[in-house]
This record gives C-alpha cells, sequence and structure tokens, in this order.
C-alpha cells in the first residue's frame, strides 16, 4: 500500500517536472531558431553596419540594412512611454492603497482590470481615429501619425501593469511602520512618501521593468498610429519601432532573401533587448525579497 | 423486387463513377512570380482546387523577373508577371496571356479641391519635388504622402508606373489598403494609393489625365495608372493536362467574379 502511494506520488512528481519543461523547451526552441536565423544576415551585412546604419531601404535596387533608426526609435519610444506613464500609474496606485475610501477603490481597480484587458488592435484603432487627428490638429503639423502619437498609446498600455505591481508592492508594507510614523506625529500624507514608499521601492521599480518591457515590446498598436516610415526618431516624425519593423515587411519578404534574414536579425536584437530587461526585473525582484 | 433495386444503384453508381472518370483530372499545377498577384491567383487556385480535388495547386511568391525566369526554365507549369513581357523575353519562346488588369487609384481626402492630376504631377507629388498642396490648385497644405510598405505589389506597382520606385517621400507606410483609405479619409492634407477596387466613398479618388479610374476606363486602358497581370507560358512545350485546365478555367468568362473580387478588372 506505501509502495503504491510512492509510486503515485513519483508518478504525479513525473508528470508536473514535464509540464514545467514545455515552458523551459519553448524558450529554449525560440532563442535557438532566432539566434540561427538572425546570424546570417548580421554576418552578411557586417555587425556595426547592421546596428548602426542610418539607412533601412530593403527593397531598393541596392538595398540598405541600417537599424539605427529603429532601435534609438524603440528606446525612445519607451522612455517617453515611461516619463508619461510612470508618474500616473504610481500616484494612482498610492491613492488606490492608501487613500482612496473602499468604493473608489473598487471602481477605479475595475478599470484598471478592463484597461489590461483590452486588445492592442483596439488600442491602436482607437489611435488612429482619435489620437492621431487631435495631434495634427493640436500642434498644427501636416500629419499626426508620429512618435509623440506612439509615446501617448503606449503610456496608456503599460498604465495597468505599473498600477498593478506597485499597489501589490505598498500594500505588502507592514502596517506598524505607518502607525509608528503617524505616532511620531508626521501627517499621513508624510508618511505615505517618506515611510511607505521607500518601504515599497523595490517593488515599485519591479513595475518599472515590467511596464518597459511591454511597451518595447508592443507592435500593433504603434504600428496603427506612428506611420512606420524608417526615419530617425523626432518627436513629430513618423517613425518605425523594432518590433514594426518585423511586422510590417515580412508578410511580403521572399523566403531565404536577405530582406527576411535581415528581419530575423531585427528580431533577435529585440530578443536580447527583452532578455537585458528581464535580467533586470529579476535583479530587482530579488532585491525586494531580501 | 429488392434485387431489381440493387441492380439499379449498381448500375447507376458505375455510371457515375465513370462520368466521374471522364472529368477528373489529377496533378499538380505550380505557378511561379509576381508577390501582386497573390490575391487574385490565390483565390483562383483555391476555387480550381475546390472543383477538381485530385489537383494540388502550389504558387510561390518570388517576383515577376523570377517568375518568367522559372518558366524560361521550365521550373513551373505557369508563370506570373504583373508587367508585359519585353521583346528579348518573347524571343526566348515565352507567350504572354493577360489574364486581368490592376488599377490604382490615387486616393485623397474629399475635403480636397483638386480633382485631377496627370502622372508626371504625381509622380513628382511623390518624389517630394511639390510639398504643398496650393502649387497645384488646392489649399495651403503641406502634402502628406501616405503609402505602402516595402514588398507590397500595389506600392511596386504604383511606383513603377509613376516613375518613383525608390526616391519616395513617404510620410506614412501603412500595412494595409484599409488603413491606407482610413488615414487619408482622416486627413485633408493626405494623397494615398489604393487597389481601385476598395476605394471607398469616404475618400475622393482622383481622375489622371482628365480620366476617371473605373472598370471601363481601366479596360479600355485610357486610365493610365494600371498594370496587366500576365500569365506566362512557353510557346513550344504543352502544358499538362491539369494546368492546361486551371489555364482554361481561369481565362474563362466563369472566373471573372473570383477576379473582381480579389480586386482586378477581369478582361476575358
Amino acid at each position: 500500500m506505501k509502495n503504491r502511494k510512492r509510486l503515485m506520488e513519483n508518478a504525479i512528481h513525473g508528470i508536473f517536472l514535464v509540464l514545467g519543461l514545455i515552458t523551459v523547451g519553448c524558450v529554449l526552441l525560440i532563442t535557438v531558431y532566432l539566434v540561427i536565423s538572425g546570424i546570417p544576415a548580421i554576418r552578411k551585412i557586417g555587425v556595426l553596419k547592421f546596428l548602426f546604419g542610418k539607412k533601412w531601404a530593403s527593397t531598393a535596387a541596392q538595398p540598405q540594412y541600417g537599424i539605427l533608426p529603429f532601435i534609438l526609435t524603440s528606446i525612445y519610444g519607451t522612455a517617453g512611454a515611461i516619463v508619461l506613464g510612470v508618474p500616473v500609474g504610481f500616484l494612482t496606485a498610492v491613492y488606490l492603497s492608501k487613500i482612496a475610501p473602499p468604493k473608489v477603490k473598487t471602481v477605479i481597480e475595475t478599470a484598471v482590470s478592463l484597461l489590461a484587458g483590452i486588445p492592442s488592435v483596439v488600442y491602436g484603432l482607437v489611435g488612429m481615429m482619435v489620437l492621431v487627428p487631435g495631434i495634427r490638429t493640436l500642434f498644427h503639423i501636416p500629419d499626426g501619425a508620429s512618435l509623440f502619437a506612439a509615446i501617448i498609446v503606449l503610456a496608456i498600455m503599460i498604465l495597468p501593469s505599473i498600477i498593478k505591481v506597485s499597489l501589490t508592492a505598498l500594500e505588502a508594507v507592514p502596517k506598524e511602520y505607518e502607525d509608528a510614523s503617524l505616532a511620531l506625529g508626521a501627517t499621513p500624507v508624510e508618511t505615505y512618501f517618506r515611510v511607505s514608499v521607500p518601504a515599497a521601492k523595490s517593488g515599485i521599480a519591479a513595475a518599472v521593468v515590467l511596464g518597459v518591457g511591454r511597451a518595447i515590446g508592443e507592435a500593433m498598436a504603434i504600428m496603427m498610429v506612428a506611420g512606420n516610415a524608417p526615419n530617425m526618431p523626432k518627436v513629430f516624425q513618423s517613425v518605425r519601432f523594432l518590433t514594426t519593423a518585423v511586422a510590417s515587411e515580412m508578410s511580403y519578404a521572399a523566403d531565404g532573401s536577405i530582406q527576411k534574414q535581415a528581419l530575423f536579425s531585427i528580431a533577435l536584437v529585440l530578443f536580447l533587448f527583452i532578455m537585458l530587461i528581464n535580467a533586470v526585473l529579476n535583479f530587482f525582484l530579488k532585491h525586494s525579497k531580501e | 423486387m429488392k434485387k431489381f433495386v440493387t441492380l439499379i444503384t449498381i448500375v447507376s453508381l458505375m455510371l457515375t463513377a465513370m462520368t466521374g472518370c471522364g472529368k477528373t483530372v489529377s496533378g499538380s499545377v505550380s505557378t511561379d512570380g509576381s508577390t501582386s498577384m497573390e490575391k487574385v491567383i490565390g483565390a483562383l487556385g483555391e476555387a480550381f482546387e475546390e472543383n477538381n480535388s485530385g489537383v494540388t495547386f502550389t504558387y510561390n511568391p518570388t517576383g515577376s523577373g523570377s517568375g518568367i525566369t522559372a518558366v524560361a526554365e521550365g521550373r513551373c507549369d505557369i508563370g506570373l508577371s504583373s508587367r508585359n513581357l519585353k521583346d528579348e523575353e518573347k524571343a526566348q519562346g515565352l507567350t504572354e496571356t493577360i489574364l486581368a488588369l490592376d488599377g490604382i487609384a490615387i486616393i485623397v481626402n474629399p475635403d480636397n479641391p483638386v480633382n485631377d492630376l496627370d502622372l508626371e504631377t504625381i509622380g513628382r507629388i511623390y518624389r517630394g519635388e511639390i510639398t504643398n498642396w496650393k502649387d497645384i490648385g488646392g489649399n495651403d497644405l503641406e502634402i502628406v504622402l501616405i503609402g505602402r510598405e516595402a514588398g507590397s505589389g500595389t506600392r511596386d506597382g504604383f511606383e513603377s508606373i509613376t516613375d518613383t520606385e525608390d526616391v519616395c517621400k513617404y510620410r506614412q507606410e501603412l500595412t494595409s489598403t484599409g488603413d491606407v483609405i482610413t488615414t487619408v479619409a482622416g486627413n485633408p492634407a493626405a494623397i494615398g494609393y489604393a487597389s481601385l477596387a476598395s476605394v471607398k466613398e469616404t475618400v475622393k479618388a482622383l481622375s489622371v489625365g482628365g480620366i476617371m479610374p473605373t472598370e471601363e476606363t481601366v479596360k479600355d486602358g485610357s486610365y493610365v495608372v494600371q498594370r496587366p497581370f500576365v500569365l506566362v507560358t512557353r510557346s513550344n512545350t504543352e502544358l499538362s493536362e491539369a494546368a492546361q485546365k486551371f489555364f482554361d478555367y481561369i481565362t474563362s468568362s466563369e472566373a471573372n467574379e473570383i477576379i473582381s473580387s480579389a480586386g482586378a478588372v477581369p478582361v476575358n
């Protein structure tokens, strides 16, 4: 009887292990595939020419494959989204966890969850129909599809993850800390910003990094509002991100052509960026546990 | 009585089987060439496969040039080209059959007072030599050039007809005809191009050199922003049975509806 029980236990452990390995297997498969299909074009074009070339003209008679505009656009776009999105998201989280009355909190939290559930193509569509013409009339420029429009869409898209993760971190701060601060004569607001927030800082940092990850990987929504011309980034210029560079040309690139291989190389660069962000995220999460 | 019914059934089954035999063609049809023709040839191939279950249809999107080379070297049954054959290609023993015409409409916002441009002016606009609508009879607005992504068949067609290959100063490169139309509909300074069949009333199609783009003007050749979809075959070699059947089917009037719904103007 005891033996049978143990056998059962072992079998179930085995099944769980296999299920766990599926995820690991997928990550490995994707990594290996990206590296294998991304390297040839970089070799043919040359690392420096590929990463720091300023001109992308993949179907021209004399094709040029420089992805510096895409890299810079992705960095600027993500940074802009963080600059706009983090203050709003962070302060919302402080409000929700410390100040908001329960009813208000429920309403706002539901709204945030809904925002997280909206598909990115819907963000893109609304951006295309409302935001792009809005920017055009507001700033008196010929066309509203620009880096700026993409930044605004991204800032809204990263709000839910920033709010939710910071909220969890703030709510995990022991009540005794705050009570002690209040007992010493600090006002509630002083307590929130001098005691609660510093105590939750690594969790908040993780929220920011998560936001960065979400922003840099987004493709569909920004493809519809950014204009997609491969220009060097400027606020009101039509730009192309790393993600949209892959997505917009992939469907027409002929198999085996250097254009298709270069698109895989762009994906590889994007993948490396995201790995880097994940490493930073892990660092902060580990820090918060200690 | 029962036996009689069985006999009738068997006989009728045999007859159906025999008639089936007479019609069924098996084998494969391979096509190779123009990426612009993807939609048209794909829809035709699908319809053909549906009616002829034994036939497999393949299409290899490599570009007009590669498709012509492929058929000349015998690597496929039918080559697909979105331009007419050159004389030296015909001299290699290739025959062209026009399957359909692809009209590209030049579209602007309905609020734009400009109604007509000639081909030369369109080229100069897209090359960035004319940058304001007021220079060509419109309002004082900077022209916003909307185009398609690199590799798109419509872009390829437009640029080759207006002689603007690789030099277009696009403000936006969008990935679908629908996005181009939406964007042009939302910006009074925009100009774009889209396949004729998909133009809606939210945008205004310009006449080119005084000719409005319609199925008729594309068909009679008076509307110039158009190109042919050409089937290329070898003159001295006969097509396989399956390929010949496919060729007959797509050049018959039966296929017209499929060709129009795929966005081109049928000619047969």
